[in-house]
């Protein structure tokens, strides 16, 4: 994390690189994703590898805010044609809170960016029927680190699927 | 489960010892001023209770600890001692006791009833007076050994500082294990000492925010049990759960009315904001208090269920407001620099204890009900969640040091001096004090 904490210096080559570093971890701990389904690899188009590393499956938050930054729309915007593409998913919009904040107020921030990030892609064609939000606050960090550099990367809202839809 | 405990405890009050005065004074020249701001723990003499096993030594080793904890007393080393009690229903040789400062003395005996119960008897002396301040006996099952140990210490430090004591309570915590980034996080209940610790979920759910019933052996929390995240009850002797209610998103935050009857708490709107929500536990109906677009959460009654103090960020950052227990008159109390959240009623409806971030630390404080008076008891990298003990004096809350890896639990007493960490065996978190027990 060190190593992250240096670069982040340079916002361009960061985003990036966060995004396939978080997606390693994420996909270690996150069981019934679409790869843990069969649904193929990062090479195969409409895999939840897809997604997560060649259209980014995540973005980030200013402190205590829900507000999409200007420099996530660009990610927001390529999820929303993916998901319009690959219409079978059901799709789970995870609000993330950094642990800057005390415990129930961070569950209703997350809710807050979950939401958010939902009416983004819905503003953007994706059915309202196939998404839902769930908060998990300050309890599932993937940074973990006593400084901003960790703390940056926890305040966030992450797409997953939760499988073909029926 | 009130009658059981009560018959479990069956209270006595022994006859007044040898030197026993028709009627003691109203007080006697032994006490504590608990109001005072820098207290001078009271030289205590705590003698092993008279027992055929180690028994003896144990309960008087839980009572010295609890009284010592509290801050507010200074056991003495045994090997000052310099009398040998040796029939703890005759008056002491209060000469011996005051030449080593001993304010005040405990002696006592514990034996076993033909039936197997515990039988403990006690009496406290007022070394200096001369005078036995209290003499009561207690039966009990064995298994509750340390139980009628706290129950002493309670009677010592109610007598003593004129306050209800604190050390017959639980607390639910959750208990936290494993790395930080796949943390499991489980229900557990221990003594307010640390010891007995029993898990009441397994951990394969993320569980957070239990809080005691003031009313019943029962506790409000939030668990991600199924996928989504929701408050339940949970009875805690028979283990037996059920959802509050059936709400389209997320609930969260509970906490009981002073009476047991209702839960209110936090539910999500479609808009991704927050409402405060009350719940009858009864009729199952539920009242809305707050209808704002923005997060509105940490909701707790005052003790005469009048009142509701609670989180909102209308105003742009958290802050704590005040309402009436209908969603009345809703006004913001907290104006120091920084944001507010966590706010809970004192149990003696004085006060307000919270957590306050500022300059980039996390601090743990009390304001009264209107916002006036704020002092912050204790100020640090990481720590929030305060929780009262039923008497109003402590407050116990978690912590999380730079570094550490997660959060411990501590108390802290009003006067902000007397900080103590609470053993537990893994990472802790999120306390919730009990009432008294019956």
């Amino acid at each position: 994390m060190r190593r992250i904490a240096a670069i982040t210096r340079n916002p361009l080559v960061v985003a990036l690189f966060l995004s396939l570093a978080i997606a390693g971890c994420a996909n270690k701990k996150t069981p019934n994703t679409a790869a843990d389904l069969g649904l193929g690899g990062a090479s195969t188009p409409g895999s939840s590898q897809d997604l997560s590393v060649n259209v980014g499956d995540r973005f980030f938050f200013d402190t205590d805010s829900s507000v999409v930054r200007a420099d996530a729309q660009g990610i927001l915007a390529r999820q929303a044609q993916w998901l319009n593409k690959y219409s079978q998913y059901r799709i789970v919009v995870e609000g993330h809170a950094d642990e800057r904040g005390t415990r129930e107020y961070n569950l209703a921030l997350g809710a807050r960016r979950a939401a958010a990030t939902r009416d983004y892609l819905a503003a953007r064609g994706v059915a309202a029927s196939r998404m839902k939000t769930i908060s998990y606050g300050k309890e599932r960090p993937v940074a973990v680190c006593d400084d901003i550099s960790c703390w940056s990367q926890n305040r966030r809202a992450v797409t997953t699927l939760s499988g073909a839809g029926s | 489960m009130k009658r059981f405990l009560r018959a479990m405890f069956a209270v006595a009050a022994l006859a007044a010892g040898m030197t026993a005065t028709a009627i003691l004074p109203a007080r006697a020249l032994v006490e504590i001023d608990v109001n005072k701001g820098n207290i001078e723990p009271l030289p205590i003499a705590i003698t092993d209770f008279l027992a055929s096993n180690e028994m003896g030594a144990e309960i008087t080793g839980i009572i010295a600890a609890d009284l010592k904890r509290s801050g507010l007393f200074a056991p003495i080393d045994k090997g000052a001692f310099i009398e040998k009690i040796t029939n703890p229903d005759a008056a002491p040789r209060f000469e011996d006791w005051k030449v080593i400062n001993a304010q005040a003395l405990v002696t006592g005996r514990v034996t076993q009833e033909a039936d197997g119960r515990l039988r403990a008897e006690f009496r406290l002396w007022d070394s200096f007076a001369g005078q036995q301040l209290i003499g009561e006996q207690f039966f009990a099952n064995k298994a509750n050994s340390r139980r009628v140990a706290h129950i002493i210490a309670d009677a010592i430090y109610e007598r003593l500082t004129g306050e209800k004591g604190y050390f017959d309570t639980r607390v639910v915590f959750i208990d936290e294990s494993g790395p930080k980034n796949q943390r499991k996080k489980r229900l557990a209940i221990m003594d307010q000492d640390g010891a007995g610790v029993r898990y009441l979920s397994n951990g394969n759910a993320i569980t957070l925010t239990p809080r005691f019933s003031p009313t019943r052996q029962e506790i409000t929390y939030m668990s991600y049990e199924g996928g989504e995240p929701r408050v339940y009850l949970l009875q805690i002797e028979t283990g037996q759960r059920e959802l509050v209610g059936n709400f389209p998103g997320m609930t969260f935050a509970p906490r009981f009315s002073p009476d047991g009857q209702k839960v209110i708490m936090s539910l999500l709107r479609d808009d991704g904001n927050s409402n405060i929500f009350a719940m009858d536990l009864r009729s199952r109906t539920t009242t809305r208090l707050t209808n704002s677009t923005s997060i509105d959460t940490s909701p707790s009654y005052s003790p005469d269920g009048s009142q509701v103090v609670f989180t909102s960020d209308r105003g742009g950052q958290p802050q704590i407001y005040v309402m009436g227990a209908d969603g009345s008159g809703q006004t913001r109390i907290s104006f120091g620099g920084g944001s507010y959240s966590t706010p809970v009623w004192s149990p003696r409806g004085d006060l307000v204890a919270f957590t306050k971030q500022s300059g980039g630390e996390f601090q743990i404080g009390v304001m009264k009900t209107d916002g006036s008076g704020e002092r912050i008891l204790t100020s640090g990298f990481q720590q929030e969640g305060p929780t009262w003990a039923p008497n109003g004096r402590v407050l116990m809350f978690f912590r999380e040091a730079a570094g550490s890896g997660g959060p411990k639990l501590y108390s802290i007493d009003l006067t902000g001096r007397n900080e103590q960490a609470i053993p537990t065996a893994n990472f802790a978190s999120d306390p919730a004090w009990s009432p008294l027990l019956e």
